[in-house]
């Protein structure tokens, strides 16, 4: 019997042009807007490590004191050098490790062609572990090296295939700025979005970084920071390098892996009291103050969903709401223009709930058909979606197959959740009065 | 014409009048705040940065050295070498003037600090005004072309170089005139003392320019017009120059200059797309995101529009439809076509003015809800008064074509019987 209905149907949206197309239309614009917009947020929201995020947790401390915050300021989003090095040597976590972004440039092997500016992190050996970087040839470097300042480098699938035409790379030696390093590792193509490990830095949607190397090293050379340095009340410091990693500016982001709630429960507290002992040695004058985010409360904090992105499925949600009232009052016309059919067909001995799969089964065909119409027109959306975002955002939204199943998906249910009161209303036909008054 | 007759109508089909008028006061809501949106968007994409921008190329590069920004020696070779490449800048054919700078406006690379009226790190200090700084030389006021309005520009004398993370502030500074009246809000700044990141050492403010926007793009937005020019080269193993280039030739200098900036000293890195800008590609990169939205807001609102007249339409069509032999009867009667006519339009217009009721209600606190969560502004009333009017004329639009077919109605219909 249903696939009668469905048959009758589709032979009914037919004998309605104009009323079938305006509702298919709006059914898949309003999807179609809805879906766009949703492949954009979904891809910059998502959880980039979903195994783990939970155990990966970044300390605030407050340095500045709460003066910094009665001028609008929030307590810094990095740790300064000192306090990053305190955290690092006194190691309470299961893993941990300080980063910061640093830039060089490359100079290739053959000195025919032109040195290329090169953009990495300076780390801690934990961070491939703690991060799941994985890895094509080799891996990170140890321990030892971390503490022995050792030149030796990471790099990343792009960056081997620029100098060593992809092939294994391990042992060979890389050249930056004016110094060389020794390859220890090549990583697979690896850019987890957001990069959650440095959203305080930049948007999170960027180029992968090229290398990776020892931030012992780094600060060794003197390498600046990439990102961003914020410093407040820490104007007449020491001049030069010295002064500045004396200083109060943070500039080092720092993140702990911490298994479960206890070892976060114990980790919070430790963090207070390296303020309280901060305090007692009179470098804070104020109560220790501080915070652990997890990895995606961190996402959250760095506000790396872009506004454009929730206003636009706000407004697309909102776009799909109207089209679905549309096609409830439309639904309504159309079922009720057949009162006198439903009439005959009650007289005859349908029961409601004939009546009910039958005018859901209609609903369904112009669900299925708004459907496809969204899909099209999805397609048309994401490949327009740069035109709207920023690019970098913009590559991330592509159709997968999930995509395009939630689209048709999303239309139907709507469609016969619209159709609920226009069904609910052609079930109540009185068949004697319909036949009467003809 | 009496309303009882229409009202009386509209109780038989409460389910159709209340889904045209959610969908009415829905469309109004959406697209008032859509088209709020829109404007505010567009006034920010819009407002001079107060740089003449036209003209104007910015050059990115980066040396490829030994030295290293912290040490004296270091920071000198670094100067020779930026003052080398002003000097090759300068020498290209077709262009104007040429300047060392830290930044321009909507370059989003911005140098911050705050500027105060009394020394030392006075934390609390209410004086103390967020600004941008800009770092160049005697030629950069020039280069950028703002105006001077009060007191005067840089001198070559005046001009001094320090590095990246030198601490010292400047003697003299240059503000523009926002910044100037906030800090003294009764009199010239011209001749003024102020200093620079709590600091102990006084600057002297030497001139006021009319107005100048920080780099900041997408922050900053309780500072945007106060810019602090410092005489000052900053050595860094990076660099940036403005270079004003005579009218229309802007290309091809564009062209000659990473050549010639090679040709001059090849241990540099110049990337391929962006080591050579101009203004307006840094303006439209700045506010891409802004005129996006815009986009879409406004394609938005006019399908949301379009899909409301088709409902109007619709369902119109159902009830004159299902009253064909009631209007047939009431034309047998003598009610003329214009009658008919306006019966519809007053019904329309009677649930339309319903919806928007609703709808204003809808879009005042869809607006509250978007200032407190995206930190929107407060929508003007006449947005609300405006997007009224537009969807009542859209509901009289879009009745118009049913309702004409309903006065065409014949009054022999009455006398069918089926």
């Amino acid at each position: 019997m249903l696939a009668y209905y469905l048959r009758l149907g589709i032979r009914s949206l037919r004998r309605n042009p104009i009323l079938t197309s305006l509702m298919v239309l709006a059914i898949g614009i309003g999807v179609a807007a809805s879906m766009t917009t949703y492949a954009v947020f979904r891809a910059v929201s998502g959880n980039p490590l979903p195994d783990k995020s939970t155990q990966l947790l970044v300390p605030q401390i407050d340095i500045w004191g709460p003066q910094s915050r009665s001028e609008g300021r929030d307590m810094p989003d990095a740790l300064s050098y000192t306090d990053a090095m305190a955290l690092m040597r006194e190691h309470r976590a299961a893993r941990q490790t300080s980063i910061y972004p640093v830039n060089y440039t490359a100079i290739p092997p053959d000195a025919s062609r032109e040195p290329f500016s090169v953009s990495g992190y300076a780390t801690y050996t934990d961070f491939f572990p703690m991060f799941e970087a994985p890895f094509q040839y080799g891996g990170g470097w140890g321990a030892a090296q971390d503490a022995a300042h050792a030149a030796v480098v990471v790099i990343s699938a792009d960056l081997n295939q620029q100098l060593f035409g992809g092939a294994n790379s391990v042992g060979r030696t890389i050249r930056l700025d004016d110094h060389d390093y020794q390859v220890v590792g090549v990583l697979e193509n690896w850019n987890p979005h957001p990069r959650f490990y440095d959203v305080n830095n930049s948007d999170g949607f960027s180029d992968p970084p090229d290398f990776f190397l020892p931030f012992t090293h780094a600060v060794d050379l003197h390498t600046e920071t990439a990102g961003n340095s914020n410093c407040y009340g820490s104007s007449g410091r020491a001049p030069g390098w010295d002064g500045w990693v004396q200083s109060d500016c943070v500039w080092v982001s720092f993140w702990a892996e911490l298994p479960d709630a206890a070892a976060v429960q114990a980790y919070q507290s430790y963090l207070q009291g390296y303020g309280a002992e901060q305090n007692r040695a009179g470098r804070f004058h104020w109560p220790a103050n501080a915070k652990l985010h997890d990895l995606m409360q961190w996402m959250d904090y760095e506000k790396v969903v872009p506004p454009e992105s929730r206003i636009s499925l706000l407004l697309s949600l909102g776009f799909l709401l109207v089209c679905l009232v549309n096609t409830v009052g439309l639904l309504l016309a159309k079922f009720m223009r057949r009162s006198a059919e439903i009439g005959v067909r009650r007289a005859l001995g349908a029961s409601r709930r004939e009546i009910w799969t039958q005018f859901l089964a209609e609903a369904a065909m112009v669900g299925v058909s708004g459907g496809v119409v969204g899909l099209a027109l999805t397609g048309v959306g994401i490949l327009s979606i740069g035109l709207v975002f920023d690019p970098d955002y913009a590559r991330l939204a592509h159709m997968s197959p999930e995509l395009v199943g939630l689209t048709l998906l999303s239309a139907l249910v709507a469609t016969i959740g619209a159709a609920f009161y226009p069904t609910w209303r052609a079930a109540r036909v009185q068949p004697a009065w319909q036949l009467k008054s003809n | 014409m009496s309303l009882h007759p229409i009202l009386v109508a509209l109780r038989k089909h409460k389910a159709g009048v209340v889904l045209i008028a959610l969908q009415i006061a829905l469309t109004l809501a959406i697209v008032c705040n859509a088209v709020f949106i829109i404007y505010s968007r567009i006034e920010k994409v819009n407002r001079p940065t107060g740089i003449n921008e036209t003209n104007l190329l910015l050059v990115e590069q980066q040396w490829v050295s030994a030295s290293n920004g912290d040490s004296a020696a270091g920071i000198q070779q670094f100067d020779s070498l930026l003052r080398n490449d002003l000097d090759t800048l300068t020498r290209l054919p077709d262009v104007e003037s040429v300047a060392p700078i830290n930044s321009i406006p909507l370059l989003n690379s911005s140098w911050t600090g705050g500027i105060a009226l009394k020394p030392g790190p006075g934390l609390s200090d209410k004086n103390n005004v967020h600004t941008a700084y800009y770092f160049g030389d005697e030629h950069m006021v020039d280069t950028l072309g703002v105006h001077i309005v009060a007191g005067r520009n840089f001198t070559s004398a005046e001009i001094n170089n320090k590095g990246m993370r030198d601490q010292s502030e400047p003697n003299l500074v240059i503000v523009t005139q926002d910044l100037a009246k906030k800090l003294f809000p009764k009199d010239s700044a011209v001749g003024k003392v102020v200093y620079l990141d709590g600091s102990n050492t006084p600057s002297t403010i030497i001139g006021i320019v009319e107005r100048m926007q920080i780099p900041a793009v997408g922050w900053g937005d309780n500072f945007t017009w106060y810019s602090t020019l410092v005489p000052t080269r900053v050595n860094a193993i990076f660099s940036r120059y403005i270079v004003r280039t005579r009218p229309g030739r802007l290309d091809s200098v564009r062209r000659s200059i990473v050549p010639a900036l090679y040709n001059a000293n090849p241990m540099r890195v110049l990337d391929d797309d962006d080591a050579v800008r101009s203004f307006t590609d840094i303006r439209e990169n700045a506010y891409r995101a802004d005129v996006g939205m815009a986009v879409l807001m406004g394609v938005v609102c006019l399908i949301l529009l379009a899909v409301t007249a088709a409902g109007i339409v619709g369902l119109t069509s159902f009830w004159v439809g299902q009253r064909h032999r009631q209007i047939g009867v009431r034309r047998a009667l003598g009610a003329r076509k214009i009658d008919i006519l306006h019966y519809f339009q007053l019904e329309n217009l009677m649930i339309a003015g319903g919806g928007a009721v609703i709808g204003i209600g809808l879009a005042l606190g869809l607006n509250r809800w978007l200032m407190s969560s995206f930190e929107m502004q407060r929508m003007p009333l006449y947005y609300v008064l405006a997007g009224l009017v537009v969807v009542m004329v859209l509901g009289q639009l879009a009745v118009f074509v049913p309702a004409r077919r309903a006065s065409n109605v014949p009054p022999v219909v009455a006398t069918r019987s089926v």
